[in-house]
């Protein structure tokens, strides 16, 4: 009885009150989507960061066969001794602690690799074997220390450049950290613009149903009572505003954010992941929840005492 | 059933009292009449008894309870004790005769077969069998006003207040509307009726508490609306 009668009074709540319901949703939705985007741009970053960071933080490239002239290949290409003098050097005693492991790729595999990316293209054609040097690709054990590794290596003979390659990822997660600020920052905008509206809405339907309300008091139905309808229906609305926002969030990694990532970000291939929706999807549940909880808490206490 | 011990209550610092210490009793299956002129104190009174509004001095005691002494979480359930109407009736348009006398019911979460029971029954009580499918706007005023007394009695209250329930209707409603809470006061129910209506008060021969700028004058056990009549 109780709960079919609480039930129909949300639904004649929505009806009477269907634009201030509407607008609730559309903000709730928009903010949302913004915390939830913010919080899955985190998860790919770890993700990315998880991949990568171990895989591959110092990149050491040796001279190769066509003359340069930086680094140490004043002296040619580099030699087998020499190339051997840096693998002795990173696998020594003295960078056993920061060296994991070590991978060594001839120029020629680095060529395939690059006419695989590029060999279509007219850059792809111009570049031959003989610009690319072999390279000793170092996984170290605290990414951090990466610098050690470099100084080590980097004045060594037949050494062209050691690189650290998380330099490259560090500009790309200062560019999401960014973003990822920027969309909390709206998101906190829109949060707040959401409790307002809830709070207004709330209060237009309870001075609409001022009469019920009253005779309720009069009868003796207890506060909550009296306030689960107001409490519901913004309830109620907000959690369709974050259902549309976990909805949206799905969609557009699904559909389009995966393929778009796939196509123009070889390295992060298969990082971003439509699940991911799903992970973040009970906090937008809980924060739609918490706005309507907040909102209801500021109004009711003053419409509908007892 | 109701006791008030020197009770005074004041609206706004310095304004004159609204109740100045009025001590009062009211027992068990009593009528009485509440009559003064509008602002001596009538509706105030009634609003202590439900507890809608706070004493400022002196003691005040409805159904055991000491008024001033009562948690907020407990005044629902103490209000289900009480009946309440009004001059406006204050019913609810979109529902129908039933519906408005089943909300009363509904709210404080009364279950479905006792609502189907007794609604009839009081609509029975109240003269409006057969018109339960009625909205309240195809009834007459008197009507209205006996949906809004069953709707107020319908949770079998011990005490019932009227304030002024006659206000909008013409005498021969007003007489039938009478008839309805001396009805009501015959099952048992304490009856606390503020009114302006001379006929009715006179005609009635219950107790009578006058009242003038807040202070009792006149306290009579079988009275009329005024000593000069």
């Amino acid at each position: 009885m109780r709960f079919r009668f609480v039930l129909a009074e949300i639904v004649h709540g929505f009806r009477r009150n269907a634009s201030m319901i509407g607008a609730v949703i559309l903000v709730t939705f928009v903010s949302l989507s913004a915390v939830g985007a913010a919080l899955m741009l985190q998860i790919e970053v770890d993700r990315v960061k998880g991949e990568w960071y171990d895989k591959v933080e110092v990149s050491i490239y040796l001279c190769p066969d066509d003359p340069v002239d930086q680094g140490n290949c004043a002296g040619g290409p580099v030699t087998a001794d020499q190339m051997r003098a840096v693998s002795d050097r990173l696998k020594s005693a003295e960078m056993e602690p920061y060296v994991e492991q070590i991978y060594e790729q001839t120029a020629q595999s680095v060529y395939d690799e690059y006419l695989e990316r590029y060999g279509g293209t007219y850059l792809g054609e111009q570049i031959t074997v003989e610009f690319f040097g072999p390279i000793i690709h170092v996984s170290l054990k605290d990414p951090d220390k990466f610098q050690v590794v470099t100084d080590a290596v980097s004045t060594m003979p037949g050494v062209l450049q050691a690189v650290d390659q998380s330099q490259l990822f560090d500009t790309l997660f200062d560019l999401l950290a960014k973003v990822r600020l920027a969309a909390l920052a709206v998101a906190g905008v829109l949060a707040l613009a959401a409790i307002l509206l809830i709070t207004t809405t709330i209060r237009l339907s309870a001075l609409s149903r001022r009469r019920e309300t009253g005779i309720m008091r009069l009868v003796g139905a207890s506060n909550l009572f009296i306030q689960l309808p107001f409490m519901l229906e913004g309830a109620v609305a907000a959690l369709l505003g974050s259902v549309l926002a976990v909805g949206t969030l799905w969609g557009v990694t699904r559909f389009w954010l995966s393929d778009w990532v796939e196509q123009n970000f070889t390295l992060i291939q298969g990082s971003v992941n439509a699940m991911d929706a799903l992970v973040v999807a009970p906090w937008l549940v809980v924060a739609a929840v918490v706005l309507a909880g907040v909102s209801s808490a500021l109004t009711l206490r003053r419409f509908t005492r007892v | 059933m109701i006791r008030f011990d020197n009770v005074t209550k004041v609206y706004a610092r310095g304004a004159r009292p609204a109740l100045d210490h009025v001590s009062l009793e009211i027992p068990r299956s009593e009528f009485c009449f509440l009559v003064g002129a509008s602002g001596s104190g009538k509706s105030t009174m009634l609003s202590i008894v439900l507890r809608e509004e706070h004493i400022t001095a002196g003691k005040a005691f409805v159904l055991g309870a000491d008024l001033s002494q009562m948690p907020q979480r407990r005044i629902p359930r103490f209000r289900r004790q009480i009946g309440s109407v009004f001059q406006d009736f204050r019913l609810l348009e979109r529902k129908s005769v039933f519906d408005n006398v089943a909300f009363a019911m509904q709210v404080i979460g009364r279950p479905r077969h006792a609502i189907m029971r007794t609604v009839p029954d009081v609509l029975d009580l109240v003269g409006l069998a057969g018109k339960e499918k009625r909205s309240p706007h195809e009834l007459s005023g008197g009507e209205q006003q006996r949906v809004a007394i069953a709707r107020a009695v319908v949770n079998r209250p011990q005490i019932l207040l009227a304030d002024e329930p006659t206000g909008n209707l013409d005498p021969r409603t007003s007489e039938g509307i009478m008839a309805v809470l001396e009805r009501v006061n015959q099952t048992g129910t304490t009856v606390v009726m503020a009114t302006h209506d001379v006929g009715l008060v006179d005609q009635a021969q219950h107790r009578v508490v006058e009242l003038v700028e807040g202070r009792v004058v006149r306290d009579e056990a079988s009275g009329y609306y005024g000593r000069e009549v």
